[in-house]
């Protein structure tokens, strides 16, 4: 089995991984990672995006060993239960969530856009949130809170 | 997924080396495709070559009036380049509208053509405007390199080094999605290269191709009106679950007639 390096949520790690383990269960299975949901089979859902070298992507349709040497943040490296990153908060003052599921590949995927597109509008947020699916909320709370968390992560002035 | 091997070799000659050495490896590219299918075990390679780290396969540039641009570009770097808005907007629109921003932060220019869907965007773009495919042994004309349903003209061991877009005089591509895959339903490219006037339809048949009627009618006169009217016929079109053979040949029109009228408004290079 081929070893990798791979730097999670700030942490170096190097293990042992068979080639056909996929990203997402390396982060859930050998690293205990389990906030990374796998929502399908089929790379369609988003619950398992996180971040690779500052790109949200599905951690579903990448090897660990292509991840070598990468720079993977997941939903647990963004804030802590004292202080959450204001996207996570942002979710939980608008009540984004109902089951939760999707919540963590939401909020990666929210994080990259509010990055890329600080002054998004709705129909942004909304078109920039094609790969993630929920099946409760029905998005209304998910964009607002979106909106909200993209706001409070602007760079002060 | 079954077991394999993987490899990531440095450079294209050694990429090349591996692939001769073991005929059931197969390239890997963004692996928007290739990994969901390796994990509905619907295919079981021996090997995956991983191209991400050949620089050769690298790279968007202008040779005078052609845009070369690397197998291994991500479509999120095709849509952010600078070069393709300014000399081929219409490609990088299109590119826009292929599946949703997590797939297009992953997946390749190179991985989308040699992968040939039926249903797959960039297909249409690369025949309408007369693209070269340029491998590591030869050049393949667009009109040669489509062979059939997911299957191109690269043979056995050859690799897609990058894909040559000749700048179109006027170009727009408008695409019907297929609400639940992403995927098109209908899309249609039109591009005017040198004169020469090309419609490109996907999604519609077991492979991409040209609706001569229209682009024969385009070549009197360029314009949404020329093509009102004219039948496309319904053979060969899909009929599947998502949509009748007589709505896809609908959508063949109305696409177009869409397509033309923001090719004409666009700027000289595109929509
Ligand atoms: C949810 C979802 C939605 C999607 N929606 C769309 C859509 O709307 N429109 C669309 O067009 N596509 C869509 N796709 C497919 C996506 O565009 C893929 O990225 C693309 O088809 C394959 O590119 P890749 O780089 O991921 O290639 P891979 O999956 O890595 O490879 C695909 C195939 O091409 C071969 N290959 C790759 N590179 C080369 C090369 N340089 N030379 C020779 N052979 C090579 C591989 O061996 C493999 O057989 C979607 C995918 C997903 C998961
Ligand atoms: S688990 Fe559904 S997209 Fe990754
Ligand atoms: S909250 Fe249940 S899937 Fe989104």
């Amino acid at each position: 089995m081929p070893d990798v390096t791979i730097t999670v949520n700030g942490k170096r790690e190097v293990r042992s991984v068979e080639t056909r383990t996929l990203l997402v269960h390396f982060l859930r299975e050998q690293l205990r990672l389990t906030g990374t949901h796998v929502g399908c089979d089929t790379s369609q859902c988003g619950a398992c995006v996180v971040h690779l070298d500052g790109r949200s992507v599905k951690s579903c349709a990448i090897l660990a060993v292509q991840a070598n040497g990468s720079e993977i943040t997941t939903i647990e490296g963004i804030g802590t239960e004292e202080q959450l990153h204001p996207m996570q908060e942002a979710f939980r003052e608008h009540h984004a969530l109902q089951c939760g599921f999707c919540t963590p590949g939401m909020i990666m995927r929210a994080i990259d856009l509010a990055i890329r597109h600080s002054e998004a509008d709705e129909t942004t947020v909304r078109r920039e949130l094609e790969g993630n699916l929920c099946r409760c909320t029905g998005y209304q709370n998910i964009v607002a809170a979106i909106l909200a968390g993209a706001v409070a992560m602007r760079p002060h002035v | 997924m079954y077991q394999f091997q993987y490899h990531r070799p440095k450079n294209l000659a050694e990429a090349l080396d591996l692939l001769a050495q073991d005929g059931d490896a197969k390239l890997l590219a963004g692996g928007q495709t290739l990994l969901p299918t390796l994990r509905q075990r619907l295919a079981a390679p021996s090997a995956l070559v991983d191209l991400a780290g050949i620089s050769e396969l690298t790279g968007i540039s202008t040779k005078g009036e052609l845009l070369s641009i690397g197998a291994m570009t991500r479509y999120i770097e095709i849509i952010e380049s600078p070069l393709v808005q300014a000399t081929l907007p219409s490609l990088a629109r299109a590119v826009a509208l292929v599946g949703d921003p997590l797939v297009r932060n992953r997946g390749t220019i190179g991985g989308s053509l040699a992968n040939n869907d039926p249903t797959a965007d960039l297909t249409a773009a690369a025949l309408a405007m007369h693209a070269t495919f340029v491998t590591d042994r030869r050049s393949i004309s667009a009109d040669e390199f489509f062979v059939d349903l997911f299957e191109t003209a690269l043979e056995q061991g050859e690799i897609l080094v990058r894909i040559e877009f000749p700048l179109p005089d006027r170009a727009a591509y408008v695409k019907f999605r297929n609400p639940a895959s992403r995927y098109a339903l209908v899309g249609v490219f039109v591009a005017e290269v040198h004169g020469d006037i090309r419609v490109a339809v996907t999604g519609a048949k077991a492979k991409v191709f040209r609706e001569h009627a229209f682009e024969a009618a385009l070549q009197t006169e360029f314009s949404a009106k020329a093509v009102k009217g004219l039948d496309v016929g319904t053979t060969g079109l899909i009929d599947d679950l998502h949509a009748s053979a007589e709505y896809r040949a609908n959508l063949i029109s109305v696409l177009t007639r869409r397509a033309i009228s923001a090719a004409m408004i666009g700027s000289h290079r595109g929509a």
